[in-house]
């Protein structure tokens, strides 16, 4: 039975990897970058639901979708003014732009909203539709916030995938990701499909920036950025670039850190996980689900 | 006769780069002689040459490898316990050089070896992979460093993951690290003199490296791979070499570090760490020892002068570092600046060439 509730922990926890993961991968595999400031995009979006649910009570709907609307704006305008201006430029100095965005993120959150940790109030715990569950005479409990993450996880899941797989706006975004110059031939505005990809992402992170705070409430400028490491480690684990291998890494990511945590050591659970990326990438380096790229000359 | 304009132009870059480093040990025992070295600054001279070293080498990976490592916290991190032990458990039995030399040569042997242990299998990956498995390392570094407790009795040595008490030493047992608390009570090992010896060091062996036909050979695997590959380079013992050297500076700093202090905490080397190193290996210039040199020192020193910009110097940081990636890499800003330039070469050319032609 604790090996069951240690599971539908770590499912839970996964869904919020695998949410941030996507964000990830999506970028990744369209515009062929690390977007590293990812992990703060979330963290912002934590805060916005912070001050609008928890400081101004606003409805806990109206206040993630307020932090999607504040994300969505800030995906877009961190790839505008300084992803764009290096599309062409060697990959190196995306990745190092992009590690200072995520630095210039926290360094903003912390100078507006001081490094002291907020309690961030769950946005679940006084709903009227999710209640906690208890299972075998309460032997096993789950809590609302568990139910609403996997829920909200599978929902968005299957949503993303009709998106890319049965809309022309999904169609572009795979044809930019397989061949950005046959793409724009064929009439697809690539910048705009790629500006899309970092709405969706950020959007996606504010999801999962709320149910993350809800499940572990401690808010400061930098709880995005472990999280963000590890979604990223999701997904390169999945395969990057490949959306239902976001999922998949994620969720057992997830399962691997909790697992590791109740049964090897607290300390040492975040070693594992790394651990585990590392062995991965070594015995197939395009991650569980990731398709081989060949290199042309 | 002796002439500087016989040399070869790397080699008297090489010399330039020297000369900074010598001038700039002269100009702090000058301050220091005239009483005018503030303490605040004089407690920062072993950390700016370590800094300087990790720079130097980060820069061999970055700059001539051309590939991202953002864990070379990590390889500091284990080149200052690992010497930091040596120093700690020798002092007073034996004199203080050789302690102090074993240090620096085991903690560079360590790192060494987990640069050869992460980056044979690693530097098959390539880009983005390899600087997300660097990163990985790091934090395994951290975390595995930060819940491992260590000590020594009349039994042998103890060793735990759990806490200090599940090492199961006799009453008079030491304790080497302490877990989170790390290593405490360390001698101070670090002096000026000897970050300069070393600072100079590194920069003999990395700059002979780059200049040296291994150096072509790395170089020529950055600029392009496959080429490389297909006039016979031996692409995994170059890059290995390159990767490697890169560790053992990064240990030996990572013990000069280390020694400069009393207590040793593995929180210390984070992510964090790795991209200050990084930022400064940005800001000197990919590629450019002599930037990194200078980058390392300065950025090291500012934020003691600027004390009250204290709050913002990350935030300036940040600005800075995307504002120089778009300013150096943007095909179109890099084409911008050019037809600047031009301009303003036009500009001035063109008054004379009139006058000629009246």
């Amino acid at each position: 039975m604790q090996f069951l509730s240690y599971l539908i922990n770590g499912i839970s926890l996964g869904s919020v990897y695998a949410l941030i993961a996507l964000g990830y991968t999506m970028v990744y595999g369209i515009a062929k970058m690390l977007n590293f400031a990812h992990g703060d995009v979330i963290m912002i979006g934590s805060y916005v639901v912070f001050f609008a649910f928890g400081s101004f009570g606003l409805n806990p709907v109206l206040s993630i979708v307020l932090s999607m609307v504040v994300c969505t704006i800030l995906g877009v305008a961190i790839e505008r003014v300084a992803y764009r201006p290096l599309r062409e430029a060697p990959s190196l100095a995306v990745l190092i732009t992009a590690i200072g965005m995520s630095y210039l993120l926290q360094q903003v959150a912390q100078l507006m909203w001081t490094s002291n940790a907020k309690s961030f109030p769950s946005v679940v715990a006084n709903s009227s539709i999710f209640k906690p569950v208890s299972l075998f005479d309460g032997q096993l409990t789950i809590s609302a916030e568990t139910i609403v993450t996997i829920l909200a996880c599978v929902v968005i899941m299957v949503l993303l995938l009709y998106f890319i797989n049965c809309t022309s706006a999904g169609h572009a975004m795979q044809a930019v990701s397989e061949d950005r110059g046959a793409a724009q031939l064929m009439g697809v505005n690539v910048n705009a499909t790629i500006s899309l990809t970092f709405a969706i992402g950020s959007a996606l992170a504010a999801v999962a920036g709320a149910l993350l705070c809800s499940s572990y409430p401690s808010l400061q400028p930098t709880t995005g950025a472990m999280p963000g490491i590890k979604a990223f480690v999701a997904a390169v684990f999945g395969g990057i670039g490949s959306i239902p291998g976001a999922f998949l890494g994620g969720i057992l990511l997830g399962v691997i850190e909790n697992l590791s945590k109740a049964y090897i050591s607290t300390q040492l659970s975040d070693a594992i996980v790394f651990l585990v990326l590392i062995v991965v990438l070594l015995v197939k380096p395009t991650g569980l689900l990731g398709k081989k790229v060949n290199v042309k000359v | 006769m002796f002439r500087l304009k016989n040399l070869r132009k790397s080699t008297k870059s090489n010399l330039i780069t020297f000369g900074i480093v010598i001038g700039f040990y002269l100009v702090i025992q000058l301050l220091s002689a005239l009483g005018m070295l503030s303490s605040s600054l004089s407690g920062q001279l072993v950390p700016i040459c370590a800094y300087v070293i990790l720079a130097i080498s980060l820069n061999l990976t970055v700059g001539i490898l051309g590939e991202l490592s953002l864990g070379h916290a990590g390889f500091m991190s284990v080149g200052a316990f690992s010497g930091t032990i040596v120093w700690t458990t020798l002092y007073g039995q034996v004199p203080n050089w050789l302690g102090l030399l074993l240090a620096f040569v085991v903690g560079g042997a360590v790192a060494g070896l987990f640069g050869f242990i992460v980056g044979v299998p690693v530097l098959r990956l390539s880009g983005d992979y390899l600087a997300i498995v660097t990163l990985a390392f790091g934090e395994i570094v951290k975390n595995v460093m930060n819940a491992c407790y260590l000590g020594y009795d009349s039994k042998g040595i103890h060793f735990s993951f759990k806490d200090a008490a599940s090492m199961g030493m006799e009453a008079d047992g030491t304790t080497i690290i302490n877990g989170a608390i790390g290593i405490t009570g360390i001698k101070k090992g670090s002096t000026f003199i000897l970050g300069i010896i070393l600072v100079i060091l590194t920069l003999v062996v990395i700059l002979n490296l780059i200049n040296s036909r291994a150096g072509r050979a790395i170089k020529s695997i950055r600029d392009n791979e496959i080429a490389a590959r297909s006039v016979g380079i031996n692409i995994t013992k170059y890059k290995l070499m390159a990767f490697i050297t890169s560790a053992v500076f990064a240990g030996i700093a990572g013990v000069l570090y280390s020694l400069n202090y009393s207590s040793l905490v593995a929180k210390k080397f984070d992510y964090n760490t790795s991209i200050l190193i990084l930022v400064f290996v940005v800001l000197g210039g990919i590629g450019n020892i002599r930037g990194s040199v200078i980058a390392a020192a300065l950025l090291t020193v500012l934020p003691e002068m600027l004390r009250s910009l204290n709050d913002y110097r990350m935030l300036i940081y940040a600005i800075v570092l995307i504002l120089v990636m778009i300013f150096s890499q943007s095909p179109q800003v890099v084409a911008w600046r050019k037809r600047m330039v031009e301009m303003f070469r036009g500009r001035f050319s063109k008054r004379p060439q009139a006058k000629e032609v009246q």
